[in-house]
Order: structure tokens, then sequence, then C-alpha cells
């Protein structure tokens, strides 16, 4: 089973349809940001805004076979991966027409059905679970794969190490993709990660490396080496994706935090470096002119539109939902 | 039906699972040499594919069940001590308690976390607990405490063909435990409770190693003129509680024994249970006898003292019972 995007992997196609998966993201997260101070969000909303090359470059490789778990920055994987943005606009809402029938919300976001864990509350959860999806792939011996994506912060759990030597003991088809955003939570990554990350790879035996997270044709490269090589069943690899989280921890940060955690003259830097607007640069090259550009836009603003409008026309869940899908 | 002991009902249990069905597969520390021998010679049946030894790490390990059940497996997890399970507690009460009712009920998480409790043998503090309040609090988890090998057989069997999370309790020490099997493909619901022994005058609801020693209990209080009740719930997510009221109600009186911490035990619980809903019934006030709030003690003087025993639970039933004994 090939994916839409893999199908067209090399062609000027591939990347059009990979930059249209970055901006439904990038459009997505801008409206959530919008929508979350008129306080119609009920719970946070971690956005993604500035790293969405990672997900859009990766998931450009995989099936609804493969697996990828998320965190709590999960929504561009799961649009990434082929989710629905009606459906994951409505979770977030609450409603009952969610993806989750409004029981998980912006932290829950999962279909199990296009091989989407999910997005995860717990710094590092989704590592073990992706190590028990890509488990299952090599019993299943179809040659698919399972791709965890983390943050800077999650490399310092200690499930990154347990994780690296399981998928080396048993060459598991397990692509640990750390995306190296700059800070966790609120602590700048330099404060709290010592030395390398990738390079934590290095006494497993387990191949790695560090790429630019913002170059969507670097992601790709690294993204293709790395899946082929747990597709052939030869075992895991970590990439230290560097990029950076353009928005705060949480939206609405600045209404409780006592001070700032970063310089403006940062954010700035990074703001030069979008990983959209590189991607508009390759399109670019390839010939493809501002108008299809600017057209591509206008199409996914109206699929944003129209994801928030079936979101806000969701009903609220029967209250009796609450105890039911606790046990099959 | 045929006498076995507790350690080969299990090692029967997954035998006869994992031949039934290839997608159960079973990891943990030490699965191939099989410390307890409980997972005995299923590597030699089954193969490296589908029997794993895995390093000590019970995070990736627990959560990896998780995975691999979300992903069409059966795991069934050896964390081998209880105690360890703490180490993998996020896997188990963040993901495995949790996934499928947070997404909406999108999957079946059907995985097995196999563990060692208990005391008695002076393993200490960090191997001795009964974990099982913990786990009845997550919410998404069943607990299962079986205490003859034919329960142990016959529940084990219906966790792995369970569709959601089961944690299933050994009793330390008990391996060696001899009952009569039913032959057969022989399962047991997980949720109903068994009478072990019939009885008039005293309900005594014992949680898995405890059933051994309400039922020496009941035969000394026989001996004294107090016909005692022995219930074995069998397991506490779900939890039998009809069995237990309706026991209750004909006995009017209850007695809980746990071997768990007393502070939020099974015992705590079970008693608010026929507090709130058999209260009418109760010509004496609820008893728990439980473990002291504290770490296991080493020293085998310290430990007996802080494990329910038989005279602990024989005094008590006497002194619910006082007005009959007395009369």
């Amino acid at each position: 089973m090939e994916s839409p995007l893999a199908s067209a992997e090399g062609s000027d196609a591939s990347l059009t349809a990979i930059y249209r998966r970055m901006m439904l993201i990038r459009k997505m997260e801008e409206r959530l940001g919008e929508i979350q101070k008129t306080g119609a969000l009920p719970g946070p909303v971690h956005l993604y805004i500035g790293q969405e090359a990672v997900a859009a470059g990766f998931c450009a490789h995989l099936t609804d076979r493969d697996w990828i778990a998320s965190t709590h920055r999960g929504h561009g994987h799961f649009l990434a991966k082929g989710g629905d943005p009606k459906l994951m606009a409505a979770e977030l809402y609450g409603r009952v027409g969610g993806i989750c029938k409004g029981k998980g919300g912006s932290m829950h976001v999962a279909d199990f059905s296009k091989g989407i864990i999910g997005a995860n509350g717990i710094v590092g959860g989704g590592i073990s679970l992706t190590t028990g999806a890509a488990l299952a792939a090599q019993l299943d011996g179809q040659g698919d794969v399972a791709v965890a994506f983390f943050g800077d912060g999650a490399a310092n759990q200690g499930v990154m190490s347990e994780a690296l030597n399981l998928g080396a003991l048993w060459q598991l088809p397990l692509i640990l993709v750390c995306e190296n955003n700059g800070f966790s939570e609120f602590s700048p990554t330099d404060t709290v990660t010592a030395g390398s990350i990738a390079e934590r790879a290095q006494p497993y035996g387990v191949p790695s490396l560090q790429i630019d997270g913002n170059d969507i044709k670097a992601v790709l490269q690294a993204a293709d080496e790395a899946i082929s090589r747990a597709r052939a069943g030869n075992g895991p690899t970590l990439i230290e994706a560097r990029t950076y989280r353009l928005r705060g921890h949480v939206e609405y940060e600045v209404t409780f935090l006592s001070k700032g955690y970063r310089e403006q003259a940062e954010v700035d830097l990074w703001i030069g470096r979008d990983p959209i607007t590189r991607t508009q640069g390759y399109l670019v090259e390839q010939g493809i002119t501002p108008a299809e550009i600017e057209s591509i836009e206008t199409e996914i603003i109206a699929e944003v539109d129209a994801a928030f409008e079936f979101a806000e026309n969701s009903a609220w869940p029967d209250t009796s939902a609450a105890l039911e899908d606790i046990f099959a | 039906m045929a006498r076995k002991r507790m350690i080969q009902a299990i090692n029967e249990a997954l035998f006869e699972e994992m031949e039934r069905d290839r997608k159960v597969i079973l990891f943990g520390e030490d699965v191939e040499i099989s410390l307890f021998g409980d997972t005995k010679g299923l590597l030699d049946r089954f193969g490296p594919a589908q029997i794993r030894n895995t390093p000590i790490s019970e995070t990736v390990m627990t959560g990896a069940a998780v995975g691999a059940a979300a992903a069409g497996y059966r795991p069934v997890c050896h964390l081998m001590y209880g105690n360890f399970m703490y180490t993998g507690m996020d896997s188990i009460a963040n993901q495995a308690a949790k996934l499928r009712y947070m997404t909406g009920g999108q999957i079946k998480l059907p995985i097995v976390y196999l563990a060692v409790v208990g005391g008695g043998r002076s393993a200490g503090a960090q191997h001795s607990d009964v974990l099982h309040p913990l786990f009845m609090n997550l919410g998404g988890v069943k607990v299962i405490a079986a205490s003859t090998p034919a329960d142990a057989k016959g529940l084990l069997k219906a966790a792995i063909r369970d569709d959601n999370p089961v944690i299933f309790f050994q009793t330390a020490g008990r391996g060696g435990d001899a009952g009569d099997v039913p032959g057969g493909d022989f399962t047991l619901p997980i949720g109903i409770g068994d009478i072990k022994q019939e009885g008039t005058d005293v309900s005594i609801i014992a949680i898995g190693s405890m059933v051994r020693l309400a039922m020496q209990a009941a035969q000394e209080l026989q001996a004294q003129g107090i016909s005692a009740e022995v219930v074995d719930p069998r397991s506490l997510v779900p939890l039998d509680e009809g069995l237990i009221l309706k026991s209750v109600a004909k006995t009017g009186r209850a007695i809980v024994v746990d071997e768990a911490r007393l502070t939020c035990s099974a015992a705590s619980e079970i008693a608010a249970i026929i507090a709130e809903k058999g209260f009418a019934s109760l010509t004496a006030p609820v008893r728990r006898v439980a473990v002291p709030d504290v770490g296991m003690p080493y020293s085998p003087v310290l430990e007996k003292v802080c494990l329910p025993q038989v005279t602990d639970i024989v005094r008590v039933a006497n002194e619910v019972c006082g007005k009959k004994v007395a009369s």
C-alpha cells in the first residue's frame, strides 16, 4: 500500500503535496491560536508552528500500515499522517464528532485506522508505544515500520535509552525522531540537556544523525534512509531534527508566566528559517508559480474553514458517554 | 480433573493459549530461564520471536505491550516482582489504562501484565508489596488475584483472551500449592467470585493469598462453634459485589482479609461497599485484617507481625461474633 505522497515521491507533484500538508498544519494551528483567545476551546493547545517540515517529511514516506506516535504537540503529526482536519477540530472542541468522540482533546488525537497511535500527554510516552508497534511490525514481517516523534525534552527521559537498547538488540523497525525545538516546556534545551542528543545512539550501535529539521529536503532524505533501513530489517535509527518552536509551550502562556524565557531576536532569527517559506523556495525552483502557491493557500484556508465549521456544528457528547469505552 | 501445582497450572494456561492463538506473545525479565517456573519450556516450544527475554527496562516493556496490543498482538508482559511494576507505572497507568478510553474506544488492548506479589519470605520491603489497590484505582485495567491452581488456570486463560489490559497477580512462594484443576479448555469468567466454604455466622472475604489463611481460620472457628463462610472475589476489577453482599446478607457479619497495606486497601473498598449497600443486614461492624502501613520488614519476627495470620482472623471473627459465642 502506498500513500498518495509516497507514490509521487521525487516528482514535483510530491513536493507540492508535502507542501500542502505543511500548509494545512500551519493554517489549522494559526486558526487554533486565534480560537484559543476566544475561549471556545475547553482545554490547552500546544502548537507545532515552525516544525511542520519534520512531520510532513517523515510521513511522506509512510503508509497507513506504518505506525506513528506523537507528543503533546501532536496536531502536526496527526495531520501529516493523514488524520482528518474536521475530526481533529471537533475533538479539540470537545464534541461528539471528534476523532476520539471528545474524550481525548488536543493531547490525545489519534486515528488507529491510519496508523496514528496518537498524541500523548506524557513526555516520552509515545516512545515505548512505538517500540511495541515496531515489535508487532517485525512479527508481521510485512516491512512495516514505526516512527516515534518526540521532543528534546523526551530525550532526557530514560525511556529513550531503553528504546535504543531494546530496538538495537531486537533490530526493530523503529525510527526515533527527536524534534529538538529549543525548549523543554519553558526551559531552553541547553540548560537541561547535556551533550548531543544524536550522539546518544552511538553506544548502542544505532545509526544516528542530526539534520536541519526546517529543510524539507534534508528531512525527506534522512527519513528515506532511516525508513528504508527499518523496512529492510536493519534496525532502528535516531534522528535529531534541529528546529524551533515559534510559538510558546502552550497558547496563552503569557497570561500566567511571571517572566519571559527567550529573546525576540532569537524568535526573529528562526522566523527567517521558516520551513514553509523555505519549501516555497524549493517549489519556485521547480517552476511552480507564485500564483499556484497562492492558490494552494486559498484552498487550504477553505479546508480549514470547513474543518472548524464542522467542529462548531458538532454536538456535545451525550453525558452517558462519560462511562463508555472504558473496557472493550 | 487432575491434581496440579499452582505454577504448573499457570504454565499450562500460557502453553495452551499460545498454542491456540499465535498472536499471543510473551516477553519479560528472564522469561527464558523462568525464575518462578511459570514460563518454563515456552521458548523451546514457541521460539525466540514469540518468547523474548527483555532488558530490565520496565518503562519500555510495559509500554511496548501497549503498542504491540494496539497493533494487533496479545502480549503477556512478565514483570517478575510486583514491586518492579512501579518502575513501569507510567506505561500502565497513563497508557494501558487510558489509551482506549481517551481515544474514544478506537482500539482494544489485550494485554496481560504478570507479576508475583506478597511477603512471608524475608524478601524485604522492595520485593514484598501486594499492589492490587494501586491498580484497582486506575479505572482502566482488570485485576485478578487467584487463590487456587484451578482459579489461576481458568482466570489466566480468560485474561489472555480478554480484550483489555489485565493485571494477573501470582502469590510469592505459593507456586507449590496443589489443587484439583479441571481438564480440557477450562476458563473462568473474570468478575465472578467463588464461595470457597459455606457458613452462616460470619463472612470472611479473603483476597488472593489470604484465602488459604481464611480456610484454615474457618476450620479453627468451626471447632469453636462459629460457622464461617469464606468468600473469594477472585478478581478485584471487576468485583463480584453481588456475591459479597449476598453472603453478608446471610451471615450479618463481615471480615475482609487483605495482604495489601490497610489504607485504601481492597479490604477498605470492600468494607465501604458493604457499609453502603449491605448496612441493613449487618449485626456487627465490618472489620478489616490487613498489613500495617509499612514497607515489609526483613526479620521473620517483624514480618510475621505485619502479615495477617490465621490467629488474627480467628480473633476478629470471635470479636464480631461476640454475642453469639457468649450465648
